[in-house]
């Protein structure tokens, strides 16, 4: 399935993108897994939130052709 | 008088400086005995470190969508009638509004609980970040465990 992903942050300064479209099969945490390889994300897993077509989702969420993924690092406003 | 709340409240982001005076006349309201106002500055330190500047990054249609639920959910959990917040995004210099809260209600108590209420809730839910610029010319996005 073909994915947007969106990044912030830390993310996006490691990725040096904004965005990107992705072919990916398999689960929402594989998908973060191998673009914290390719980018060489040093947040794990654990530590991140997803967030599916603007809502925040939980790991286990299937993800669909089209969707949009946003991995969210943890916050820091106020 | 029980009175319910007033549909004039929100949570926005903003790219200009928020303009606190406007906000609290906002929040003039007759049944209001109270009116609770949290400015939150950008400060010239953080964990030691002299900061000269902050960024805020939002992931913006998540960030209003998450802020307007906390209003939400403070104006059901408090009896409180008007709450309006509002965060900056952008390059901030020492001394700048980087957030505001501010909440009127019949009572006092009501509405300090109902500020703080909100204040925290965006400091752990909303989808900011805070890209700290330090006086050495260092920077670093600020990721709490």
């Amino acid at each position: 399935m073909r994915l947007h992903l969106r990044y912030f942050a830390s993310l996006r300064e490691a990725a040096g993108l904004e965005s990107e479209v992705v072919e990916h099969l398999g689960d929402a945490v594989s998908l973060y897994e191998d673009r914290a390889r390719r980018h060489a994300f040093r947040l794990p897993c654990d530590r991140v939130r997803l967030a599916v077509n603007g809502a925040i989702v939980a790991w286990s969420q299937p993800l669909q052709d089209g969707d949009e993924v946003v991995f969210l690092p943890p916050v820091s406003g106020g | 008088m029980n009175v319910a709340p007033v549909n004039t409240s929100f949570f926005r982001l903003n790219e200009r400086a928020i303009d606190v005076v406007s906000l609290r006349r906002l929040l003039e309201d007759a049944h209001c005995g109270a009116v609770v106002g949290f400015d939150g500055v950008v400060r010239d330190h953080h964990g030691g470190r002299a900061v000269a500047a902050l960024r805020y990054e939002a992931y913006a249609e998540l960030a209003e969508r998450e802020g307007e639920a906390i209003v939400v959910e403070a104006l059901a959990r408090f009896p409180v009638r008007r709450i309006v917040a509002e965060h900056r995004v952008g390059l901030l210099a020492v001394g700048t509004v980087a957030v505001f809260v501010g909440v009127a209600a019949a009572h006092r108590d009501a509405a300090f609980a109902a500020c703080r209420f909100v204040i925290d809730e965006i400091k752990s839910r909303v989808p900011i970040w805070k890209h700290e610029h330090y006086a050495d010319g260092a920077a670093s996005w600020i990721h709490p465990d």
